[in-house]
């Protein structure tokens, strides 16, 4: 991306080498996390419901903290900062596990029951956190630290390798995404009904659930926990667009960019040259925004 | 097998049969060994008690649930044996009750039956949506959000959503002339008067007209006797009377399932029209 025979300005180095992957790496985890939170609230049919609900942060965070605490003891020679291949690979793994034992807690008969997946997920959740908080305990000023950084969020540091492997995954699992718009209108009628209605039910649960361990597994991992834009992206959209998801899945993932995009550079300005946490600024953007829209649209609740 | 040779319809040709089924649940049995037939261009009408297992067999037409015993066949194929996707484009389906999450209009609600058929979408749909909302007077409540109805407009929705789902006959499915379904779970229980009959003559005059076959749920005998040509009367879980309704509900057979005195009554004027009851308060 350097060729050519003149000198780069700084700026131009800036830019390219920390604000274009920082950019695209918050567009990515808005999109990833805005179109997860409406997958789960429209597979749930449950307007509370946000990605974290199958176990995706609660196992990223449970992951990266016992990488940072006891990585230390165990590989005392392995990497460990924050942005780290080694936290990296470990959230993502962790995101998938824990995903994947809800997933197998929820099952009964053959079939995925939603409702058992909602409980098992608070359960595995709080497990995880009790896990998280262990950690803590046992974790020095300094790894506790990065703990807490950790679980606040942020797009900064990330290397191109990171971001683009990061981006590429969350396009393809927003792309399939937005396959499942139709059936979950139908599913909106109860999974019975949706069944009746052609609708493969089974397979459309597994995939949603997939893409959301995928998507927001990939960004959690590198980000660490940004929290709020699943919850409050599609309610947003819906809020104003209606509950069609054709309209409410691609209006989630563009918001969620948005705001995460609005959030960051808040991150970066508002106390320079430091720089906030993101998970902080997501819930400083996000909650006015979104209580004005509940103020403005409180006639259609 | 009375069927009725004045159709056009031939009633075998996509019937619709349990043969003795069995659902049993830990410690209870719902249903044991029930056998009954539903035709192509009838009203059916499922009868019995509370809790006599009236939605169990209509969960076993709509392959929502599996029988632990006996089969289900559909144009005497099995039920499993056709793929989902075939079977909601000839059989509709309304649920004694439906919760619609989010803030879904009437009209996307209706549009929603028009699901497996989107393979080929078009004009055609808005069409049948229309139409669909106009048969059940629901056209004007079209923008509204389902969940600000009331209860019986509620239930016209969602009936206006089945007949979307099977406006047309489709060409391939079951047989030569595949048959389409309604299976209606206690269609008439939220409706005023006026429209338990205009619902109930809505699903006839399909069922007369295109061949249809009718399925439903109801309690008002008397609106069984008017507007069913068969009716499966069940208690505890068995099939106690089948046929014709006006033969199969006789005040004996009212006073055995139901503990009720049922006497008939004459209509205005002697007119030969449907034998109604007046019933005697229970003891």
């Amino acid at each position: 991306m350097l060729a050519g025979s003149t000198q780069p300005t700084p700026e131009h180095l800036v830019f390219m080498n920390i604000r274009l992957p920082r950019l695209l790496l918050g567009a990515a985890a808005g999109a990833a996390l805005g179109m997860s939170g409406a997958l789960m609230q429209g597979l749930f049919r449950n307007p509370l419901a946000d990605p974290g609900l199958i176990g995706v942060s609660s196992g990223a965070a449970l992951a990266a903290g016992v990488t940072i605490v006891l990585g230390s003891l165990w590989f005392p020679d392995m990497p460990r900062t924050l942005g780290s291949w080694a936290l990296v690979a470990t959230a993502f793994a962790g995101s998938l596990l824990v995903t994947v034992l809800v997933y197998a807690l929820s099952q009964q008969d053959g079939a995925t029951r939603v409702g058992l997946m909602l409980l098992a997920g608070v359960a595995i959740n709080a497990l995880a956190g009790a896990g998280l908080g262990y950690l803590t305990f046992l974790a020095t000023d300094e790894q506790l630290r990065n703990i807490q950084f950790w679980l606040l969020g942020s797009l900064g540091g990330v290397r191109w390798s990171a971001v683009a492997l990061v981006c590429s995954m969350v396009a393809v699992a927003v792309g399939a995404g937005f396959t499942l718009a139709r059936p979950l209108n139908a599913i909106a009628l109860g999974e019975t009904q949706a069944a009746l209605l052609g609708v493969p039910v089974e397979r459309v649960k597994r995939f949603a659930v997939l893409l959301t361990a995928l998507a927001v597994g990939a960004v959690t991992a590198t980000t660490g926990i940004i929290g709020f834009i699943g919850l409050v992206a599609p309610h947003c959209v819906r809020l104003v667009a209606g509950p069609d998801h054709r309209i409410v899945l691609p209006g989630s993932a563009l918001l969620g960019a948005a705001l995460v995009l609005a959030a960051d550079s808040a991150a970066r300005t508002m106390v320079k040259p430091a720089e906030l946490p993101l998970g902080v600024l997501t819930a400083f953007v996000g909650v006015p925004f979104f209580l004005l829209l509940l103020r403005h649209f409180r006639g259609r609740l | 097998m009375n069927a009725r040779n004045q159709t056009d319809f031939s009633p075998l040709a996509g019937m619709l049969e349990v043969v003795g089924v069995g659902v049993e649940v830990p410690g209870r049995s719902l249903l044991q060994a029930a056998s009954a037939q539903f035709m192509a261009g009838q009203v059916t009408a499922v009868l019995g008690p509370n809790g006599a297992g009236k939605s169990t067999l209509m969960s076993l037409l709509t392959g929502q649930r599996q029988p632990t015993g006996g089969h289900v066949y559909l144009a005497g194929k099995a039920l499993p044996a056709y793929a989902s996707a075939d079977l909601a484009r000839v059989r509709a389906s309304v649920a004694q009750e439906t919760q619609v999450a989010f803030e879904f209009t009437v009209r996307e609600v209706v549009e929603l039956g028009r699901y497996p058929h989107r393979r080929h979408p078009g004009r055609r749909d808005v069409d049948v949506v229309l139409q669909a909302m106009q048969a059940t007077a629901v056209e004007h409540l079209q923008h509204r959000a389902l969940n600000t109805l009331s209860g019986g407009e509620k239930a016209r929705v969602h009936l206006a959503r089945a007949l979307a789902q099977v406006w047309e006959p489709v060409g391939g499915v079951a047989g030569d002339m595949p048959v389409r379904w309604l299976l209606l779970d206690e269609p008439t229980a939220a409706l005023d008067l006026q429209h338990q009959h205009r619902m109930l003559q809505l699903v006839r005059a399909w069922a007369t007209a295109q061949g249809v076959g009718v399925v439903a749920v109801l309690h008002d005998l008397n609106l069984a006797l008017r507007y069913s040509d068969r009716c499966v009367v069940l208690q505890g879980g068995q099939v106690v009377g089948s046929g014709a309704t006006a033969e199969v509900l006789t005040p004996f057979c009212i006073e055995k399932v139901w503990g009720v005195v049922a006497h008939p009554v004459a209509t205005q004027g002697g007119a030969p029209g449907p034998r109604q009851y007046l019933f005697d308060a229970p003891l």
